[in-house]
């Protein structure tokens, strides 16, 4: 079990490490890092289940008999790009992100969001209390 | 599985968890990033080991050259120093691992041993298609391209369309039509003042291009096509870029330029498409091409590689002139 299983269960290992760090870390750079951890765990995944043993890269050439399968290189292949694609897409929106407040910590965006709309309640209820008394 | 194998095999993926435990606990992102560049290295090496030279090809080119430079650029942009992470926000993070982990450790129970020859995907009828009979339709050696750009070409364009809109976005959040008020003077220093530098890459920038030539025409006999040279493409204007500056890169490149060419490539590869519509056949069925199919194939595969790259090149180069103009604007 642990000798044909082992590579998959590190690829597994690789995805929960990005998983963790997705979720748990709070500075939004560090979330798009684990999330490429996270990406290539399951690229792994996907080219491993295509490995076959004593296997040769699907380019065919008279002299090679077994042949790992192209099909799941393909799709990988294409999503690599994309990730990277997406990743630019993210990092952008950290940008614009710090651009605005200041900072790229989740709990500090957080933080000055619920404040600022304390302080926006407050300015209504007082105009609203004006607005009454006169 | 042979001992050489296994051994080359346990010692890339010790390395790899190793830097994905390593990235995770460093507070300095500089040093992060740097560290996910070796993962992605590290990961390149086992995908040829896996057999996957393209996607090797790939990885390489994305993972350590653009996707580096893209951290590395915001990373100026912002904070390259991460804040502690509180106590109470790690158990969320846990209990998703424990349960993810669990479900998965549970399911590879019936995952098929790994690298058996009579696994579901090996032994699927669509195997022996594009292993042989491709041989026959296609007639290309490289059987990652000819299911890349014919036999699943549709789902490539798809592929290509998220490239397009994901350079779209970028834009639209960093592009000049989102130019943030305050600015500030441009640098008065370039990596161009260093002779060294300035020499070698000046040297490197034919080769480059020209290396990224060969990588998309000889795709169809070795590892290569479209996406590998479009990403080696922009990294020869990202490195021209970095050395002498952004305006001289622009001056090269004009931003015009590079948006006419984002959207010309998927225009070629629709209209490839559609023209193939048009002689009679199904939406990007080469074979309509030319009198004789073979040589439609080898047609179509060309226009669409072709496509490919210069959608690739140019996304990545408008994503890479996105975040380095932010520099100089704020």
């Amino acid at each position: 079990m642990i000798a044909s299983h082992y590579v998959y269960w590190t690829f597994f290992a690789l995805m929960l490490i990005g998983l963790y760090v997705v979720i748990s870390h709070g500075n939004l750079l560090k979330k798009l890092i684990g999330l490429s951890l996270f990406q290539v765990g399951v690229f792994l995944f996907y080219i491993g289940l295509g490995k076959q043993d004593g296997g040769s890269a699907p380019i065919i050439s008279d002299d090679v008999e077994t042949y790992s399968h192209p099909l799941p290189q393909v799709l990988i292949l294409t999503a690599i790009v994309v990730g990277v694609a997406t990743l630019a897409v993210g990092l952008a929106l950290a940008v614009r992100i710090f651009e605005a407040y200041g900072t790229v910590e989740e709990d500090e965006v957080l933080e000055r969001d619920s404040t600022e709309r304390l302080a926006e309640r407050d300015r209504e209820r007082a105009a609203e209390h004006d607005g009454g008394g006169s | 599985m042979t001992t050489t194998f296994t051994l080359i095999n346990v010692s890339l993926l010790a390395i790899l968890t190793a830097t994905a435990v390593t990235i995770t606990r460093l507070r300095a992102l500089y040093e992060a990033t740097m560290l996910a560049a070796l993962f992605s290295l590290v990961t390149a090496c086992l995908f040829v080991l896996l057999d996957a030279v393209d996607v090797a090809f790939t990885e390489a080119a994305v993972g350590v050259g653009i996707s580096t430079v893209l951290l590395l650029g915001v990373l100026a942009l912002t904070r390259s120093s991460e804040s502690v992470t509180p106590r109470r926000r790690r158990l969320p993070g846990a209990i998703a691992v424990l349960l993810v982990g669990g479900t998965l450790g549970y399911a590879s129970l019936d995952l098929p041993e790994f690298g058996s020859a009579d696994s579901p995907v090996q032994r699927h009828p669509v195997t022996e298609v594009y292993l042989h009979q491709s041989q026959e339709d296609i007639g290309i050696p490289n059987t990652v391209t000819s299911v890349l750009a014919s036999y699943r070409g549709l789902d490539t364009l798809g592929e290509l369309v998220v490239v397009f809109t994901a350079g779209l976005a970028v834009l639209s959040l960093l592009g000049p039509l989102a130019r943030p008020e305050r600015t500030r003077p441009t640098a008065d220093f370039h990596l161009a003042d260093y002779r060294v530098i300035r020499v070698v890459s000046g040297a490197l920038m034919p080769f480059i291009l020209l290396f990224a030539l060969y990588v998309l025409f000889h795709g169809d006999y070795g590892p290569g096509g479209g996406f590998q040279a479009g990403v080696i493409f922009a990294s020869g204007f990202v490195l021209y870029g970095l050395v002498f500056g952004l305006d001289r890169a622009q001056r090269v490149v004009p931003r015009a330029a590079l948006w006419l060419l984002v959207s010309l490539g998927l225009l070629l590869y629709i209209g490839l498409g559609v023209t193939t519509m048009l002689l009679g056949g199904s939406f990007l069925d080469y074979d309509v091409l030319a009198s004789d199919p073979d040589t439609g194939q080898h047609l179509g595969i060309l226009v669409v590689e072709t496509a490919i790259g210069i959608t690739v090149a140019s996304v990545m180069t408008t994503i890479f002139f996105g975040f380095a103009g932010r520099g100089v604007a704020r």
